[in-house]
């Protein structure tokens, strides 16, 4: 509690004298930044260089969450201008601050415009992100986020010109639900939670994924008091429900107590949950019980060589390790240069489709875009516990 | 009916796992009227202590029987080591300092106990074995009732008639219930008050280990944070029951049970806690000294 408190003051502190320190260095930070000027390089006379914005975050307090996109972006761009660029021509990178404020984005977003880019890499915050897309739309420019992850983006159908290469915060959800009913083949679900934000945010995307579809339905939805001494009476409302699976959003402690005191009273329920089970400790806890146990978690990239490469390159130049979103960030960045050069145009409508069309690879693996926007292979993975240890199910 | 019955068994069982902390508690505020914040966290010594003796055992390869014997055996005597140091640490030297002054006491020492395991051990949860065997004679009965639950009803009910009978009939249980009445004068007619008061802690912290090596069991985890919650749950148990009567307590622990589990089979587990103490405050306003509770003018 106390540790609480400290932190918050500390944040507080933080926050204080960065709104302090804005308020003197506010003309200062719409200059366009240095790396900018890096990227000028001589390009051929006959060849306009393709501009690409990035924009997110450079200064401020959450600076940490931008400035690893732009050095992704620049990282890219070096590698390609050094070889002959694309298409021919060579990348400009137009980078401005939106400091991750809505009402600041809307004023980058106009300039990023102004400046006569062809696409944009960004934002960063999904807040910023929403306000600066309505603008990228009237003046048809594709935007790739390597980090707003509000479902609402894509999902609303309201920004086309929208994609990201990061999973959204009901991927999880979503891929339970698919899985219960595309793979298992599963009528009735139970859905419960521990009534904290993760497992409940995780398990209202499941219960409205699961009322959207006409294939099972929800036969009990709950959430259940962390830290209790026992679960039967849940358990006892579980088993009378008839539910086929459940599906759980929270932690290990309670899920292996959840699925012990199941398999304790002979029920052979599908237990499917997420990353907050997706730990070891889970399966050392719960022992012989967490045989067949399914739980989501990210995908591991760890092994991808360009991941390798990606971040060789980054502490070579930098000589520290990338920050947040850095490998989405490169990713963005190649698949709109790669749209850019497969589609050898770099009007909005073939960039769009060629995003949604032409794979990609990348240190997050081989992805395309959906029509929504969200890219296709990257994200989540279900695991199954088996003899003793989380096995990936392709 | 049956899901009635199911409901009315898990109850029945939730209860028993918290009059088992309960009844401790409830025996050291009868005899000196102090909240022993401490017992949850002896309750989860005792468990820590079953878990090294029976992974030590296991490793050596007793059977299942020897080693839940000599693990509850051990967890006893090393709880109520504990129990005794705690009370002439940080309860003895208060005995004649306001009631708040031991009551804080307590808290520190509660706090103090799970940091020290905390970093003694570690903040993961730990698998505990399940030491109960699963008896023969039960394998029809398992869906309904299994057999480490059989266990736990019957450990509650002994340790409950063991308490009463050694409060109603014993010399000790007098000298106990004569340091309640009025600690000076148990003193003035010879009653070593001090060694009262260290007893009764030997046998609160006896019966909170018992409980620890059975729950624990039973559960199947551990941390070092389990005796914090299960020591706040008994508590409220006691109070319902009516704190400082034996009975009181499992009576109390049961109303708390049911009412948790009913609720949770009927209505919804969302608000399982939200009317379990609107339960209480409920009960406690007509009988404001617990259900078992005789009333008496406090001063606190």
């Amino acid at each position: 509690m106390m540790k609480n408190h400290f932190g918050k003051l500390f944040v507080m502190a933080i926050l204080v004298f960065f709104a302090g320190s804005l308020m003197y260095s506010c003309g200062e930070s719409q200059k366009p930044a240095e790396p900018a000027k890096k990227a000028e390089a001589p390009a051929p006379k006959a060849m306009e260089p393709i501009k690409i914005g990035v924009a997110g975050p450079h200064s401020g307090d959450l600076a940490s969450y931008g400035i690893p996109t732009v050095k992704a972006a620049e990282l890219v761009v070096e590698k390609i201008n050094g070889k002959c660029g694309v298409n021919g021509r060579k990348i400009k990178l137009i980078i401005e601050d939106d400091v991750c404020k809505p009402e600041v984005a809307t004023n980058t977003a106009t300039k990023v415009v102004g400046e006569g880019v062809h696409a944009v890499i960004g934002h960063i915050c999904s807040g910023a992100t929403k306000a600066a897309l309505g603008i990228y739309k009237e003046s048809k420019i594709a935007a790739i986020s390597p980090s707003a992850t509000n479902p609402a983006l894509t999902q609303s159908g309201d920004y086309p010109n929208f994609f990201r290469t990061i999973a959204s915060d009901d991927a999880q959800a979503k891929l339970e639900v698919d899985f219960a009913l595309d793979v298992l083949k599963l009528k009735n679900i139970a859905v419960l939670h521990d009534k904290g934000d993760y497992g409940k945010g995780l398990a209202e995307f499941a219960k409205s994924f699961l009322e959207k579809d006409s294939r099972a339905k929800v036969v009990l939805y709950e959430g259940i008091t962390p830290g209790a001494v026992d679960y039967s009476a849940v358990v006892q409302k579980i088993k009378r429900s008839n539910a086929e699976a459940v599906i759980f959003g929270g932690y290990h402690p309670e899920a292996s107590k959840i699925v012990a005191q199941m398999r304790k009273k002979k029920m052979d329920t599908i237990f499917i949950s997420d990353d907050g089970v997706k730990d070891d400790t889970f399966i050392k806890v719960a022992g012989k019980y967490a045989e067949g146990v399914y739980a989501t978690g990210p995908m591991d990239t760890s092994s991808n060589p360009m991941a390798i490469e990606a971040i060789a390159a980054h502490k070579k130049k930098y000589g520290s390790d990338p920050g947040a979103f850095f490998l989405n960030a490169y990713a963005a960045t190649l698949a709109l240069l790669n749209a850019i050069d497969k589609s050898c145009s770099t009007d909005y409508d073939d960039i769009v489709n060629a995003l949604r069309t032409e794979f990609v690879a990348t240190p997050l693996g081989i992805l395309r875009f959906d029509e929504r926007g969200d890219a296709i292979g990257v994200g989540f993975s279900i695991y199954q516990v088996q003899n003793g240890v989380y096995v990936e199910i392709k | 009916m049956e899901y009635f019955l199911e409901l009315f068994l898990s109850g029945l069982i939730r209860g028993s796992i918290y009059a088992l902390i309960a009844l401790g508690y409830t025996m050291v505020y009868g005899i000196i009227e102090l909240i022993n914040f401490a017992h949850g966290e002896i309750y989860m010594i005792g468990a820590f202590t079953a878990l090294i003796v029976a992974s030590v055992l296991t490793m050596l390869g007793w059977n299942q029987i020897a080693i839940i014997l000599l693990a509850s055996v051990v967890a006893v005597i090393y709880s109520s080591a504990y129990g005794y140091t705690v009370e002439k640490i940080a309860y003895q030297p208060l005995r004649g300092a306001p009631r708040l002054s031991a009551l804080i006491s307590a808290i520190g020492m509660s706090l103090f106990l799970q940091n020290y395991v905390l970093l003694a051990q570690t903040s993961d949860f730990m698998p505990f074995p399940s030491l109960i065997p699963e008896f023969k004679f039960m394998e029809s009965y398992e869906h309904i009732i299994s057999s480490p639950e059989i266990v736990i009803l019957a450990t509650t009910t002994l340790v409950m008639i063991f308490l009463a009978f050694l409060i109603k009939f014993t010399r000790m249980g007098k000298a106990m219930r004569a340091t309640a009445q009025d600690r000076e004068m148990a003193m003035l007619v010879g009653v070593d008050v001090d060694r009262i008061i260290s007893f009764t802690f030997i046998i609160g912290s006896a019966t909170a280990a018992l409980g620890g090596v059975l729950i624990a069991s039973h559960i199947g985890q551990i941390n070092f944070y389990i005796g914090f919650l299960a020591g706040i749950k008994a508590f409220v148990a006691a109070v319902l029951g009516g704190i400082g009567s034996i009975p009181g307590a499992v009576v109390g622990s049961l109303v708390l049970g049911w009412t948790e589990s009913f609720f949770t089979g009927y209505v919804s587990s969302d608000y399982e806690d939200v009317f379990a103490f609107l339960f209480l405050v409920f009960i406690l306003i007509f009988r404001p000294s617990g259900i078992m509770g005789r009333a008496e003018t406090e001063k606190v």
